[in-house]
């Protein structure tokens, strides 16, 4: 809502030396978000004045037309001056910017030699003075505005401050002058003139014409329509001036006197207001619910269909108009209506916020009808527009018709004390009472201790307890209240779950790896990409019914579609050496059926309606995921550059493991994002949560990544299951050690996993651990086989291993990989 | 040693005076003097200490003197051939040093070439910022939660009192899953987290919770349609919204420095009532920059203050739909963008950077922004 000061200063007393700013920063203490106070035509420096056209010389010599005026800008001055705009006519009212002047934007207007005649200055347009956008042609100045030579400036609105404020939906009386005047009269306690609870003044209605009937078929939905007619209106009857400007200083754009008007007085007070061609209506406009499937064409011409909880406002012709939100086409007014229908109205805020979003409409009628409008200002607000219509338009004053449905009066019991203990100060009630006086609420108590407070009509959005105490709090000052702390039970930390993302994102960027944090929208290009087949979970995801692009409409079910995104992008921008991870949530499945009933908010749900909701939900567990591509260790003066691949993927999953504090097992394994010979199947307990390895090639190549980039993607959340929250004490055993190397050769085809295992089992409980370290095949080796040389430390936790012992758990340990690998001893 | 003189020589006798003796010594120390490295110092030792040096000739000479001329001479020859070997060890000691200095200098490396061999990694600012916020609130007790990301419309919409044609739903543009008829939505902002933690937790409730929230924003410098929100929930008995300020205060020294205040004004949010937007005294300049053309604070605009977040007491409302009584409980809830806040915290002006995954953003930050 854009208000100007000079409005604001109409209804209330502000002190004179105040500026806007001083203004703002008071409204905003009160709760009023002012996002910007600007001056209108700011940067208009030196004279602006009235001058009239006395004689237009068309030039027709030059590409395009253009007139040689001789405009009257003082009473014995007569500037010539060179315009191209065609939109006026001799004797017509402008505004001149004479020599010397300078407009927005740092342009000065000197005398100059153009068009082989000497410009003496420049007929100025709205969009040259930086009053608006219009630029149709030069601004012409309604007949007798003022005589030639007048300073322009305040004529046109110039030096005008407008604050320009947020206003949240609760507040909807400050979508109106009114409602911001009373606030600013409320923050410097001066005197405020509420112009709407006052009458204007209108004639005695004439006899001999019909009123327009109205009616509300409707109660739930408007509970108050009133219609006053007037006749003989001048179609061609124009807005001053005055009320031209400030519809443009709000703005909104001056169309025609009727509209003009109703646009006018839904700024001042803040009610919606719609003129119909009376000559255009059948019978009673009534308020009522539409028919299902029942067509609409509204102003805007489009073409819509209705649904039986939309309030529509209809006559005997059909539907004239969506209440509160749009007009129909066909009962508009136009430039030749002379009998004009004004209606006023009051509708149920839902109502209105329904139709507004089921039909997308946005209109400054509905974004004070959804909010809530004062419940008696209909007939005040149209009487002030019928009186702004007579005045300016002419015409006869017919009379009103008006329906009101029973209101249950509001009433809030308010507990004094509860100002003061909401906000932990001292209040005394007076306190209470007197600043919410000040807001508009009656008491019928002022010493109660729980108050029963009535709001005024024009704050609908008072309800509750709590929405008084935020009055009184407000109007005290949010500055004014203590800081003090709360005593919190004592906490038992993060979670195992968070502790472990943290550990896991520290452990990978220690070693070389840079978190991103992607966006979760795919579409089928990047699941294409990654060559997931058509019955691949990582397809079955939600998708969202309104996606930002038609491309990317579903979420994610695989962190990797995000990372392999953001290594191209890297890639593209001259990084090549990658290693990128993300921890978050992925998707999996779609959404579990159909909304159905919605629990209700007066009390706790039923576990089962809660246990619904959360049925309907995807499973979203945390994973984790990296790409890696280029070099893992940079090329240096050390030597080159070590390729990253498959291994240095499947290491990084083990590190994740160690971190967790889980054993996990990595075998040979198949993925379709992956090389099919280069794959692991990270499992824990049996099952399988993750795949590490090389990316395939015909992914990478799509991609466009280096060669034998890698990947993996692990299931946080099954890990951090699998976590044991406190870790046993190793036995640091500190007799000798006695060390043996084991080569034995396998089949090609036999997993070094499956070896080391079987050398584990069988070398028995001497033993401390064995590590694989040299794998062989070449000519000292069968074709076809393979050579694995392993370490084994043997110790005992007592006394000293005898040459006797170690050999025969190496025996052991010989026996258990022949039996179940098939492993011959290396001569 | 000394053996049978058998070759006695009386001329050769007059070795064993006293002026030959010391001639030997000096003769023998000039020549450890002198000696550059450890092998001269060897042929040194050999000539001057060995079985056939003077001192070791005149010594086998003692036997062939008078027994009254032996004790004398003998203990001549004895602190003569004393005095050579200490200069031996001294000289042996020195050279020693040296050559071990000399080896351990040609040893020596340009330690200033790179040494980027396995360079660090990096984590995302937002997520080190909102461990820093977690951190915090954790050291004063309280628990960190987390919720689904597709959330159920009740737990993000109804329970938190903004009903199905609220104009408040249209501030918050929403993502719906599935369709706008199914019931999910992408959660909007992390408020959904306080229904589950008070539909799940036992009072009174003391809880942050940090969140990726969704809304229909395109991306572009100062928007974005993912996002993370942290919010702090207190549902106590007797709570009151000095609490919520003084929370709010602490929560700002510990973030900002010590001394940093924040500022309350009146707001509207359908969960909270009463209502408040919180701005944070601009940490930089500390207010001064406002008026103050000539040094101008880029990061509050020389306003003095920033836009931080919102904050309120949680509205009885809300804590009806989760059944609990508030004539009994009260609360307050706090949150603010995370994006927003690294975003003047650290200076971050485009927030395109922080989703791209670029590898130079988060790799600026290391381990904590």
């Amino acid at each position: 809502m854009r208000a100007p000061l000079s409005w604001l200063r109409e209804l209330v007393e502000i002190p004179a030396d105040q500026t806007g700013r001083d203004v703002a920063a008071l409204l905003i203490r009160a709760g009023l978000e002012v996002e910007t106070v600007e001056t209108i035509g700011e940067g208009v420096i030196g004279p602006l004045v009235v001058g009239r056209v006395d004689h237009i010389e068309e030039l027709t010599e030059f590409k395009k037309p253009i007139r040689w005026c001789q405009v009257q800008i003082g009473p014995d001055a007569v500037n010539g001056i060179i315009c191209g705009a065609r939109n006026f006519a001799e004797g017509d009212l402008v505004v001149v910017a004479t020599p010397g002047t300078e407009l927005p934007g740092g342009f000065r207007i000197s005398a100059r030699e153009t068009y082989g005649k000497t410009s003496n200055g420049m007929i100025c347009s709205e969009r040259e003075l930086g009053l608006g956008d219009d630029h149709d042609g030069i601004m012409v100045l309604p007949p007798g505005t003022a005589e030639p030579g007048t300073d322009a400036k305040p004529i046109i609105g110039i030096g005008e401050e407008i604050l320009d404020i947020a206003v949240t939906p609760d507040r909807g009386y400050a979508l109106s002058i009114r409602g911001i005047a009373r606030e600013v009269a409320t923050a410097y306690g001066a005197a405020f003139v509420d112009p709407g609870v006052e009458l204007a003044d209108l004639p005695a209605p004439a006899s001999g014409h019909s009123l327009q009937d109205c009616a509300t078929e409707a109660p739930d939905g408007c509970d108050l329509i009133t219609m006053r007619t007037i006749v003989g209106f001048d179609p061609t009857a124009q807005s001053p001036l005055w009320m031209q400007r400030r519809l443009v200083a709000c703005g909104m754009r001056p169309v025609s006197l009727a509209v003009d008007v109703t646009n006018y007085v839904m700024l001042e007070l803040g009610q919606p207001l719609h003129a119909y061609d009376k000559g255009k209506l059948k019978g009673v406009v009534r308020a009522a619910w539409a028919g299902d499937g029942e067509p609409f064409e509204s102003l805007d011409h489009v073409k819509r269909t209705l649904r039986s909880d939309d309030l529509v406002i209809r006559d005997d012709s059909g539907v004239i108009g969506l209440a509160g939100v749009i007009g129909g086409l066909h009962s508009e007014i136009d430039d030749a209506t002379t009998d004009i229908a004004l209606e006023a109205a009051h509708f149920i805020p839902e109502v209105i916020a329904r139709a507004g979003r089921r039909h997308k409409v946005s209109s400054e009628a509905g974004r004070r009808n959804e909010r809530g409008v004062d419940l008696n200002l209909a007939p005040y607000a149209s009487a002030r527009a019928a009186a702004l219509l007579l005045e300016f338009g002419g015409g006869e004053y017919v009379g009103m018709a008006a329906v009101e449905a029973p209101h249950e009066p509001v009433v809030i019991h308010l507990p004094a004390s509860m100002p003061e203990e909401v906000a932990g100060m001292d209040i005394p009630g007076i306190m209470v009472v007197r600043i919410l006086q000040v807001v508009g609420c009656s008491f019928e108590d002022e010493t109660a201790d729980v108050l029963a407070v009535t709001p005024p009509s024009w704050r609908p959005d008072l309800t509750d307890p709590a929405d008084l105490v935020e009055e009184v709090l407000r109007l005290i000052g949010y500055d004014e209240l203590p800081s003090t702390l709360p005593t919190a039970p004592l906490g038992r930390g993060l979670t195992a779950a968070q502790r472990i993302r943290r550990r896991l994102g520290m452990a990978l960027a220690a070693r070389g790896f840079v978190e991103v944090l992607s966006y979760p929208f795919v579409g089928d290009a990047e699941l294409d990409v990654l060559l997931l087949p058509a019955d691949d979970p990582r397809r079955v995801s939600a998708r969202l019914a309104n996606p930002l692009s038609e491309e990317q409409p579903r979420l994610r079910a695989t962190l990797l579609a995000g990372l392999v995104s953001a290594a191209r992008r890297n890639v593209s921008r001259g990084h090549g050496d990658l290693a990128l991870f993300e921890i978050g949530r992925v998707f999996q499945g779609d959404v579990r059926g159909e909304g159905g009933e919605r629990p209700g908010v007066q009390s706790r749900p039923h576990d089962d309606e809660w246990a619904r909701l959360n049925e309907l939900l995807p499973h979203q567990p945390h994973h984790i995921a990296a790409v890696l591509s280029g070099a893992r260790e940079p090329e240096g003066w050390w030597g080159s550059a070590r390729p990253a691949g498959w291994a240095d993927a499947i290491e990084a999953v083990r590190v994740i493991a160690e971190v967790v504090g889980v054993e996990v097992t990595v075998e040979q394994g198949s993925d379709p994002v992956f090389h099919p010979g280069r794959c692991a199947r990270i499992v824990l307990d049996g099952d399988s949560i993750g795949v590490a390895g090389e990316l395939h090639p015909r992914v990478i190549e799509a991609v466009g990544l280096p060669p034998r980039s890698a990947g993996f993607e692990v299931d946080v959340d099954a890990l951090t299951r699998a976590a044991g929250e406190i870790r046993p004490a190793p036995v640091v055993g500190t007799q000798p050690l006695a060390k043996e190397d084991l080569a034995v050769v396998v089949d090609h085809d036999v997993s070094a996993e499956s070896v080391r295992a079987a050398i584990a089992d069988g070398a028995g409980g001497l033993l401390e651990s064995v590590r694989l370290f040299d794998v062989y095949e070449g000519p000292q080796v069968p074709e076809g086989k393979k050579s694995l040389t392993f370490a084994l430390r043997f110790r005992a936790p007592d006394r000293t291993l005898s040459a006797e012992e170690t050999a025969a758990a190496r025996e052991g340990a010989v026996a258990a990989a022949a039996d179940v690998c098939g492993a011959v001893l290396r001569q | 040693m000394s053996g049978p003189n058998t070759s006695f020589d009386p001329k050769q006798v007059a070795s064993l005076d006293a002026a030959a003796i010391d001639d030997m010594v000096q003769s023998a120390l000039a020549a450890i003097a002198v000696a550059a490295d450890l092998d001269e110092l060897k042929d040194v030792r050999l000539a001057h200490a060995g079985d056939r040096s003077p001192l070791a000739l005149a010594n086998r000479e003692i036997g062939a003197l008078p027994p009254a001329a032996k004790a004398e001479a003998g203990k001549r020859v004895g602190q003569a051939r004393g005095a050579v070997k200490q200069a031996l060890e001294a000289r042996q000691v020195a050279l020693e040093e040296e050559r071990d200095a000399r080896v351990l200098i040609e040893e020596t490396v340009d330690v200033t070439v790179p040494v980027d061999r396995a360079p660090l990694g990096g984590r995302h600012p937002l997520t080190t910022l909102m461990e820093r916020v977690a951190d915090v609130f954790v050291s004063m007790g309280y628990d960190v939660v987390e919720g689904p990301e597709v959330e159920a419309e009740w737990v993000n919409f109804d329970a938190l009192n903004i009903p199905p044609d609220h104009p408040a739903r249209t501030m918050q543009d929403t993502f719906f899953v599935s369709s706008p008829e199914s019931g999910v939505v992408l959660r909007t902002h992390t408020s959904p987290i306080q229904i589950r933690t008070m539909l799940d937790r036992e009072l009174p409730i003391y809880v942050i919770a940090p969140g990726r929230v969704y809304r229909t924003d395109e991306l572009d410098a100062t928007h974005t349609p993912v996002f993370h929100q942290v919010e702090a929930l207190a549902v106590d008995k007797g709570i009151t919204m000095g609490d919520l300020r003084g929370t709010i205060d602490h929560f700002a020294e510990a973030m900002f420095g010590e001394g940093i205040h924040t500022r309350m004004r009146p707001s509207y949010f359908p969960f909270t009532e009463p209502s408040a937007e919180v701005d944070l005294q601009c940490f930089v300049c500390r207010g001064e920059s406002v008026g103050d053309p000539d040094n101008p604070c880029r990061t509050c605009g020389s306003e003095g203050w920033i836009e931080w977040g919102g904050c309120g007491m949680v509205n009885p409302r809300v804590l009806q739909a989760v059944g609990i009584d508030p004539s009994v409980y009260r609360g307050f809830a706090f949150g603010m963008g995370v994006e927003r806040t690294l975003m003047f915290r650290n200076g971050v002006s485009d927030m395109r950077d922080m989703v791209e995954g670029d590898v130079r953003f988060s790799l600026a930050f290391g381990l904590e922004a």
